[in-house]
Parts: C-alpha cells; structure tokens; sequence
C-alpha cells in the first residue's frame, strides 16, 4: 500500500464550518435538532401492534407466503393477435409524434407505445419548442390519461347517459336559442390557439350570431396582453431567443424552470452559457418577487417586493433613456451598473418580464428590449398565437354578471375549471346555478362539473386527433397513440361539430378537413402524412414582425397603501390547478423548498421573525375579509414584508391525489388584484399542519459538495476544481480492481447548466416505474424517487446564493453498497455499473447504509398500486415492478442499455455515442446529463470527464464513481464586486 | 457423586447432535431437490391447450420451418405465438371443417384471440431475448428440445437460473453455425468445443454473467 498521508476530515468540511446550508435552521446551526424533530413517526409505526402480535403475524406470513414461493409457477396464458396489425413486433417499442399541450401551448413530444400503451413521453429533437426535452408537464401527462378518477361517462345531473342521449336533449335545448339567433347561449373556453377549434368557434357565432364566445384562463398572460394593448395599440405575441443573448435580465420571470416556453428557453440559455468553452458566459439579473429556480441560477439576484419590481423597471428604463420613464432612485447602484452592461451588449441582450407581473413591467420590457435593439434578434414579436385575443378577466366578468342577471339559458364550458378558478368577486358559481342548460366537457370531472348539469368526459389528448400552436406559432398535428379508454367521450372539436352540423364528424375527420383548406398544397396526402409524422407542419412558425412601441407604461403606482403584501402565483408543477390530480406531480419536490403534496405560505426570514413564526406555523391569512389557512415556509431569500402563496392547490373534486392537497388561494383572489394585493394580516392557528418536505432527506453531512467559483477565478485559475477535490490515488483499495474491456458507462453533470427544473427526476419516475408514497411517507422520509436534485444555498440568509445538485447513483467503481449486501443482491457488472436485483433482495437496507450519497430507495411498504388497472398501462413492461421490502436504485437506465446492446451486436457494430439515453438526459432541457460510453475518448462523456472543471463528489472515499460533475462557474459582472 | 448417565450416554448425545444436523441438512437438500424437480418446474410436462396443436405434425412431419409461425423470433425479445391469421392462412383451406379446429375458426370470426397455455414461461423478473441468441448461434432445440417430435408442447429444458449460466459461462459448449440455428435434429460434431471457440470469437459473442444482463 503507497504511503498516503490521510486527510484530516475537517479539511472536508471546510474548518468545521459549512459553507453551503439548506434550511434556515442550518444556516442558524440548529440543523440536528431541526433533524430530529423533523423526522415524523408518522407512518412509521406499526399499527399499534405488540410484540407477541408481530410475532404471531411473522410466523403466520411466514408459512403463507414464505412456504407458499416454493409452489409451482402459476399459469400463465398468452393471448396472440387475431390479425396482426402492420409494423407491430410485440416486444418492440414503437414511437410517434405528437404535441403535448402544456400550460396551454404545445410542447412537441415523441411517444412510446408498447403494442398500443403510450408509456413514455420524450422530447421531439425536431420541434423548435422542445428541441428532444421536456417539461415536467409533458413527462406527467400519462398520470393524466390513466388517471382513474377521470370523467367516464357522460353525466347528466348526475346519472349517467350516453351521447344519443345527449343529442337528444341538446336538440330540444337548442332549438327555442335558435330561434333568437343564438341569443342566451354563451360558450365558455379555455385560450384557444388550436386552429381547428377556433375554425369551429367561427362557424357557431356564424350560426348563431347573438352567441357569446368568452375566454378564461386564470393563470394566462393577461399582463403581456394588456401590455401589447398598451404599447402596441394590438394584440403582439412576444418570445425569446436566448441563444444569442449576452445579458439576461428577469423582471420577476422564472423562465427557466416554468411557464411557457421554458424548456426552450432552459435550453437555449444554457446552450449560451457554455459558449466558447464557458468562457465566454452569458450573464443572468433576476429581480423577483420570491425565491424561484431562475432566481438561484442569477449571476446577481436582487429580491424585491412585487410592487418595487415596477419601480425597478422604470428607473432601470430611465437609465437606459427608454421614453420618460422616471425612477426615484431607489436602486441606483443597480440600475446604473445594468445599465451599462446592457448597453454594451445592444442587440444582444434580453429582458423578460414575468408573466404575473403588471402590465407596466411588460410594457416597460418591450419598450426596453426596442431601444437595446434587441427586437427581431433576441426578441422576437409575431401576431398573436391565440384565434381570438381578448381581455379574458372582462369576458368572464360579462359571462358572470349575464348568468347572474339570467340572460344565459345555454351554456357551453369547454375544458377549464371556472368554478373552482374563477376570480371570487364575480360569484360564477351562483350565477352558474341559474343557467338552465350547462354543458361541461372536460378530460376531468371536476368542481365545475359538479355544478353544470351535462358533464362530456373529453378524450386525452393521446386519445383523440386535435392541433395546437408551440412558442414560436409552429402548428402540430395531434395524433393520439390509444383509443379512448372510455367509450363515451367527445371531444370539443366533435361537441362543436355537432352543435354547427348534427350529426358530428370524427375530430380525425374535422382536423384533417380544416387543414386540406387551410394547406393549400396539391398533394394533401403526402403533406398530411408529413405532419403527422414529423410531429409538427413544416414551415407553419408565425413570422415576426416589426413593432415599434410607443412608451405609454401608465401611471407609477401609487405608493403602497401599506401594510404586507400577497403574491399570488401559479405554482411551478400545479399550474392553476388542471394537474391537481397527478401524483408525479403532486410528490415532485419544487425546485427550492422541495414540499411536495402542499403549497405554503411563503415569507422572508426576517419577516417570519418578526411575527414570531417557525416554520411550519399553521396561520390563517386575512386579506380582504377573505381567509385561507395554510403553513408558513420560510423562504429564504424571499423579499420582507411580502408573502407569497401558490394557485392551484386545495381542489375539492379533482381526485384521490389533488383532494385536500394543500389550501386554496382563488377564495381571497378577486379580478382587481389578480396578483397581488397589500393588507395581508396573520393569524396564530393551534391546530399543526405540517408540511412534507424532501430537502432535509439525505444529509451530506455538511461537506461542500458543490464546487463552484466565477468565471474570473476559473480563468485566473482553471485547475481549481481538482484542487478541492482530495482524490486519494486509484491504487488505494483493499479490493482487486475491475478491469473494464468492453464498455465503461458514465455520467457527467454540469451544474452550470442545471436549472433544477426537476424533469429529470420525474422523467426517471416514469421510466423505471418508481411508486409514489403519499405524504405521510414523505414525511417519513420515504419519497421514492430514484434521482433528486439538491438545493444548497450559500451567503446570508436574506440575500443567498443558490447551487443545484442533480444527485443519482454514481455507480462507483469500488461500491460500498455491494460489499455489504448478505445476500448478493447487488453487484458489479462487467460494464461497471452497481445492478441490483430486485428478486433476490430481502431487504437488510446494508447497502443503503453504507451509500455515502444516499441514492437507495427501500419499499418499506407495498408503495406500488398493483390494484388500480389503468395505472398497470404506464409501466414500462421492460422494468421489474418493485414490491414491498427491496431496495431499488438508479442503474442508469440499464434496460436501455441492454436493448441498445443487444441491437448493437445484432447489427455486430460498436453502440454509437448518444444512442443510448438516459430517462434523465434525454429530458433534460439544458443538456446537463451527458451519459455515454467513457473507455471510448472520442465519446462526449469521456470528453467532458478531461475538462479541468470535472471533479468527483466525495473523491476523497476512493468509491471513484462513475458519475461525476462539472464545477459550477457563475458569471458576475466585475463592476458589482465588493458591492 | 453418582454416575446418572451410563458411558453410552456421550455417544448417544453424539449421535442425535450429529443426526439432528444431518437430518436437517437432508431436509433443507430434499427440499432443493423437490424446488428443483421437473414436477416443480413443470419440465417434460405436455400441456393441455384450447387446440392440440401438434408440433410433431406441423414441424417433423410438414416441415415448416419455425418463423413462418414465430415471425418476430429473430428481431425481438418475444418470440410470438402465431396470431390466428397465420392459422387459418392454410386451415381456411385444409381441415376447414374439422371440429378440432373451430376454436381456431372461431377466433378469426369473432376477433377473440385464442388463450394459448404457457409452455416455456420464465419469471417476470427474467428479461431474456430471443434476437440476441437467435443471431449468435444458439439453436431452438438448444433450449426447446425436439420440438419436431412433440404431440403437444412440453418444456424441454428446466429454464432455471443455474442452467442460463451453463451456457452463458461456457458458451462454447453450445453455440452452433448459424444455418443450423433453425435445424431440429443437429447433431454436435465431435471437435464442438474447437468450432464453439471459433464460432464465439467469430459471432463475438460475450460470455456475460452480470445481473443486468437479464435481471432489470
């Protein structure tokens, strides 16, 4: 053994005192305590069972099910095609395109079909709006379409009746309408940028004249709406090109891990900030209104109230000269230094105002991106993507005030869910129940449902034809991949074809006639299977247009009325609640305080000191003489004064998942104050309520896992990431070495480029059929999920800095886990990955004990749902599905690697570098997970793992894992140092 | 103090003290051997199914070869049952009356697929693939035994984790010139292991033993 001189295990932790801290409590430096009071006992306990019951129940399970293995294997029976359908080969996978609406525009997916069950969602590489990644919401749309609590037949009061039926009734209800030419028949939609449906729109006010077409949606870009109103005097549609953009300035946008666009734009951003071997970074301002993804990522974050980011805008717009924008001067420090930074890259920069914020903030944006002679290079304007744009908040206000005075005898609801979302001070609900006649068709019976008298169940959007509009305008086609799971439902395509020309068509039918219209190609055929097939119309992108605005930004608001102040935002995974039911989403961890199943109340450190709450404080919150109650988190680096609350929670029917789901927020919203508000006032509650938190769930012992530096340090001294890190010589090991002939699988990470937007942990959820828990698991800190990505935040509480850490299994090469397993249940492949076999553990959790990151999973109870048939459909039929006690991890995807391989040597070829792709890298929207075959130099991972900035976590264990990352390197502007 | 044993008595608590462990351990033997038997595996046990379907006939006496039935045997993991089509391509015109074939009839009316029994049925944790042997050299029969001489379908080998690893150790033991993969009645030469060596550095085929390979 080489004489090595040990490390002491201070050095690791930096002198005993931690940089990086996750919670206020460990900042404080209470985190055991903190540790230990967190850790539930709910969950945990058996039942209130004793000792002799345990026993007794053992040895009774015992000679069931453990003498009842050694039997025979049960029966099976296999059940052949009667014709073969072409290009089927059971075993095989087949994938299709197809466009995945998300948030309302269509993000273009690739589907995985195994013999008819769409199981895997991917990106489509060819789509502009995805480029091969996905959001969270495109990963988790196949919770939705298998979702068992989903509408499955039509409902009329609520008994069931089937379409006939329905045609019947509409018939007679429609008739006397009209006679007045439509007068008393209203439709309500969702924005509508489908061109097909907005066709059939057209065509019923053209049959009804005196209709009404309203349009809602709660958590939509009212603001920029307005703001095109404001400075454009028209609907203009606004996007970004983040490619080519120097300086990113976020007026309170979380673009990177939410809202539309955001997988585009994650990619294009980090695609920037790796430009000419990372040294030429792009550079990232935020000032926001709460701690966001986008926020933690900031080469300089500012936190601001939301009211402050207005005034921030104007004095930055006036230091720019952008009209007469004025600003008292508050931020001078800030402004004058982004100033010139932003001046220095005219035509280069991008300001991107968030969707919640006020119509001033976008209209200040346009007119700033117009006078940096951003517009047509980083910013793109086009005509607007929706059929028909219109103040949606006024056109609900209409629908609401004519349903309450009786004007609407005819109501039409498609999708959406207004009861539950509507703005409180319209009272849609009362005027709803004086409508005689309401339809609701939508995927999910929910609140609004319940109150129409028809409800439709409408097919998924994998389960019926359709076509939508992406970011930049291009147009898909829809292809659904499965028949209707249930036989009755309509789609709004057919329910409209109906109403215009009974008896309806198929939407196949009405989708492709609208398009051999609107084509306008000779061969329609070819042209229709090209668009389906690609997954999108070629050539279809809205082209820009040249606007000029004319720096009308409204009055400055008037100073606060004083007192706190509400923020009310859609929450990053729920939405404004149309995904309260799915359970990936429910139990995904948010970005920065990874709660699942609850939303919080969120407040600043120093506030929540100031009126005397923990964490977790169960409060009641007064704002208008309305009240909801829910859990205070305190967020750190959240603004004072300022509280920040989350739509989409606190759903009454939307399912067994989103039911009683956190607290709602829509009761205190109201059409005045669609965001924010002021005059917040807190009550003390008694009664606990705590939240289920996974950011305290595996400790890294206060070691500074995260390397990181500025882009200055690391020009000054590139080598510092292998400086930090004590790799101990390879040759140090008790054990024999593994010798790695053929392929060597490995991962890198950048955490440059990580913006923990949390797709890939439910990407891994989906492809290796990870069971959810619940939230009394979580609380028992029993989440499942095989990837997760660590917050770490570093600097003072108020004003922190924030790191993400997408943590896996890092397969190593020396494997603490597999020398501790009794009965060889985890092992060493001949490739180097650690497999485990999920049959032959008995659940000693040795290995999880023994893993220094904590990436083992263990089913301590029967967490998978083996009963409910609908969720059976997902699974991936080429992972094992885990039972209760075994432990399961990460293997990088092994059942892709096998097929890969096996179609390899088939071929007798070397497996291509990329072939293979990881759940987790091929979602990733900013291209941070690179896996691939490292004995081969020439491969990409192999290439990332000799950059200077490649470093291995926890190098100084000698487990030399096959996962390692790349330095975090952030980009500040020199002028701001020593500010 | 008085002698409560007699001298017998040592050996005596020897002998049950060993007999004990020894009774044991030909417990724990006879229960591998039961675990392990062809009754527990279902080895060489024809099975009952909804058409008694004659390999024998359709294979040693017609001579069909296995992929006009098993179509996907050499691209995929599963090696498909036939589906009904396949069956009555021929059986629409002979035996078209037959009443042993109306269940074959009557699936292609009705569009019910038959429920063939099992035959060859490995645990769910086991993720074989026909393809990847197909295509390096190891024979039907090597796995499914005469086939060409079933009346009804038995399984022929004991399809347990120990007999996978006699080949994936030793693949040389087996592995046969591709022309031959399809064969029933090929006889080893006597030089197989010579030729099973070329043919492995030949095929490339690996000797893999890692968990994954078949456990995911």
């Amino acid at each position: 053994m080489p004489n090595q001189d040990f490390i002491p295990i201070e050095a690791l932790t930096q002198g005993g005192e931690p940089k990086l801290w996750r919670t206020p409590e460990e900042f404080e430096g209470h985190s055991e305590e903190l540790e230990l009071e967190n850790y539930s006992e709910e969950g945990i306990e058996f039942s209130g069972a004793s000792r002799r019951r345990f026993l007794s129940l053992m040895a009774g399970s015992m000679a069931l099910a453990g003498l009842t293995g050694c039997t025979r294997q049960p029966e099976e029976t296999i059940m052949p095609y009667v014709n073969p359908p072409e290009n089927v080969i059971p075993g095989r996978p087949k994938y299709y395109a197809t466009a995945a609406p998300v948030n309302g525009i269509a993000e273009g997916v690739i589907v995985e079909s195994h013999t008819g069950r769409p199981t895997k969602v991917e990106g489509n590489p060819d789509h502009p709006a995805s480029f091969g990644a996905t959001s969270v919401h495109s990963q988790a749309c196949l919770m939705d379409l298998y979702d068992p609590d989903r509408g499955r037949e039509i409902i009329y009061l609520g008994l069931p009746r089937n379409w006939a039926s329905f045609q019947n009734a509409w018939s007679q209800v429609i008739a006397p309408v009209a006679s007045r030419q439509g007068a008393g028949f209203q439709i309500l939609t969702e924005t509508v940028i489908s061109p097909t449906l907005g066709a059939q729109l057209q065509a019923v006010l053209k049959k009804f004249p005196a209709a009404k077409w309203r349009q809602f949606d709660p958590a939509g870009p009212h603001s920029a709406r307005a703001a095109a109103q404001m400075v454009f005097g028209k609907p203009v549609h606004t996007y970004y090109k983040l490619a080519t953009a120097d300086i990113v300035v976020s007026l309170d946008a979380d673009f990177l891990a939410c809202g539309r666009g955001s997988t585009r734009y994650a990619r294009d951003f980090s695609t920037r900030r790796r430009q000419g071997d990372r040294l030429d970074m792009n550079r990232l301002y935020v000032i926001e209104s709460t701690m966001t993804a986008t926020g933690g990522k900031a080469d300089h974050r500012l936190a601001l109230r939301y009211t402050q980011v207005e005034e921030f805008a104007r004095e930055l717009a006036a230091a720019l000269s952008v009209g007469d924008a004025s600003g008292s001067g508050a931020y001078q420090s800030w402004v004058t230094r982004m100033a010139r930074d932003l001046q220095a890259h005219k035509g280069a920069s991008a300001i991107i105002p968030g969707e919640h914020q006020s119509p001033a903030v976008h209209a200040l944006a346009l007119a700033m991106n117009a006078a940096l002679g951003n517009n047509g290079k980083t910013v793109i304007h086009t005509n607007p993507l929706e059929v028909q744009p219109l103040d949606q908040i006024e056109s609900l206000r209409e629908l609401s005030r004519d349903m309450n005075d009786g004007k609407v005898d005819v109501l039409l609801i498609m999708g959406g869910n207004p009861v539950y979302n509507a703005p409180a001070d319209f009272h849609f609900t009362t005027g709803l129940e004086k409508v005689k006649t309401s339809v609701h068709c939508a995927t999910q019976f929910n609140e609004t449902s319940l109150k129409t008298t028809w409800h439709i169940p409408e097919p998924h959007f994998l389960e019926d034809w359709g076509d939508t509009r992406s970011l930049d305008g291009t147009a898909s086609i829809i292809q659904p991949l499965i028949a209707p799971l249930y036989g009755d439902s309509r789609s709004q395509l057919q329910v409209l074809d109906t109403i215009v020309q009974y008896p309806g068509r198929s939407s196949y039918e009405i989708v492709r006639a609208y398009w051999s219209n609107q084509s306008g190609v000779k061969d329609f055929e070819s042209w229709w299977r090209k668009s389906v097939h690609d997954g999108l119309i070629a050539d279809s992108a809205l082209p820009p247009i040249s606007v000029t605005p004319n720096n009308n930004f409204g009055a400055p608001p008037s100073s606060s009325s004083g007192g706190m102040e509400i923020v009310m935002r859609p929450d990053v995974y729920m939405y404004d609640g149309r995904y309260a039911n799915n359970m990936w989403l429910q139990e995904l961890p948010h970005p920065m305080t990874k709660l699942t199943w609850d939303n919080a109340i969120f407040l600043s450190p120093k506030t929540a000191k100031r009126l005397r709450f923990d964490n977790q404080q169960h409060v009641e919150l007064k704002y208008h003489d309305r009240s909801v109650r829910g859990s205070v988190w305190i967020l750190p680096g959240h603004p004072d004064e300022s509280t920040t609350v989350d739509l989409g929670y606190g759903r009454w029917h939307s399912g067994r998942a989103g039911n009683g789901a956190g607290f709602n927020v829509y009761p205190i919203r109201t059409s005045d104050a669609l965001w924010t508000g002021t005059g917040v006032e807190f009550r003390k509650l008694d009664k606990p309520n705590p939240l289920a938190t996974t950011q305290m769930n595996q400790s890294m012992e206060h070691r500074d896992v995260v390397i990181r530096n500025t882009l200055d340090g690391y020009k000054k001294n590139p080598n510092f990431a292998k400086q930090t890190e004590h790799a101990p010589p390879a040759n140090l090991t008790l054990y024999p070495q593994w010798n790695y002939t053929g392929y060597a699988w490995a991962m890198s990470i950048d955490l440059t480029a990580c913006v923990n937007c949390q797709a890939c942990v439910i990407a891994c959820q989906a492809e290796n059929n990870i069971a959810v828990v619940g939230k009394e698991q979580v609380l028992a800190r029993r989440a499942m999920h095989w990837l997760r990505i660590d917050t770490y935040y570093e600097g003072d509480i108020s004003y922190p800095t924030a790191y993400y850490c997408p943590v896996p299994c890092m397969q190593c090469e020396n494997a603490p886990c597999e020398l501790v397993c009794p009965v060889q249940a985890t092992n060493h492949s001949s490739d180097g990955l650690n497999d485990m076999v999920y049959n032959r553990c008995i659940g000693t959790r040795y290995c999880s004990n023994n893993c220094p990151w904590k990436v083992r999973r263990f089913n301590f109870f029967l967490f998978q749902d083996w009963k409910t048939e609908t969720w059976k459909m997902q699974r991936n039929p080429d992972v094992s599905v885990r039972s209760r006690g075994v432990m399961e991890k990460c293997t990088y995807c092994v059942q892709r690697i096998r097929e890969a391989e096996i179609t390899a040597a088939n071929e007798a070829r070397y497996i291509h570098d990329g072939e293979i792709q990881t759940a987790c890298m091929q979602v990733c929207p900013t291209q941070a997970i690179v896996f691939g075959d490292k004995n081969n130099s020439a491969n990409r991972v192999a290439k990332l793992k000799a950059e200077k900035l490649n470093y291995a976590m926890y190098a100084e264990l000698n487990t030399r894992p096959r996962t390692t990352y790349l330095a975090e390197l952030r980009n500040q502007n020199p002028e701001f140092q020593g500010a | 103090m008085p002698q409560y044993f007699s001298r017998s008595a040592n050996s005596f608590a020897r002998f049950t003290v060993l007999g004990a462990i020894c009774a044991l351990l030909a417990l724990g033997w006879w229960g591998y051997l039961i675990v392990r038997s062809p009754y527990e595996i279902m080895q060489n046990v024809p099975r009952e199914q909804p058409v008694p379907f004659s390999h024998k006939h359709h294979v040693g006496g017609l001579g069909i070869d296995c992929r006009y039935c098993h179509t996907t045997v050499e691209k995929s993991s599963f090696a498909n049952i036939p589906a009904t089509k396949i069956c009555m391509n021929c059986h629409s015109q002979m035996w078209a009356t037959s009443p042993m074939l109306e269940p074959v009839r009557e699936s292609y009316r009705t569009g019910k697929s038959i429920e063939w029994t099992r035959v060859n049925d490995l645990p769910e944790f086991v993720y074989f693939d026909h393809s990847i042997h197909v295509n390096h050299g190891v024979g039907c029969e090597t796995c499914h035994g005469r086939v060409d001489e079933m009346p009804l379908t038995w399984q022929a080998a004991p399809l347990t984790m120990k007999w996978c690893l006699t080949c994936h150790r030793n693949p040389e033991r087996f592995v046969r010139p591709r022309n031959e993969v399809f064969s029933m009645a090929y006889t080893p030469p006597p030089n197989q292991i010579a030729l099973g060596k070329r043919l492995v550095r030949e095929y490339h085929i690996k000797s893999l033993t890692s968990c994954s390979t078949c456990h995911r």
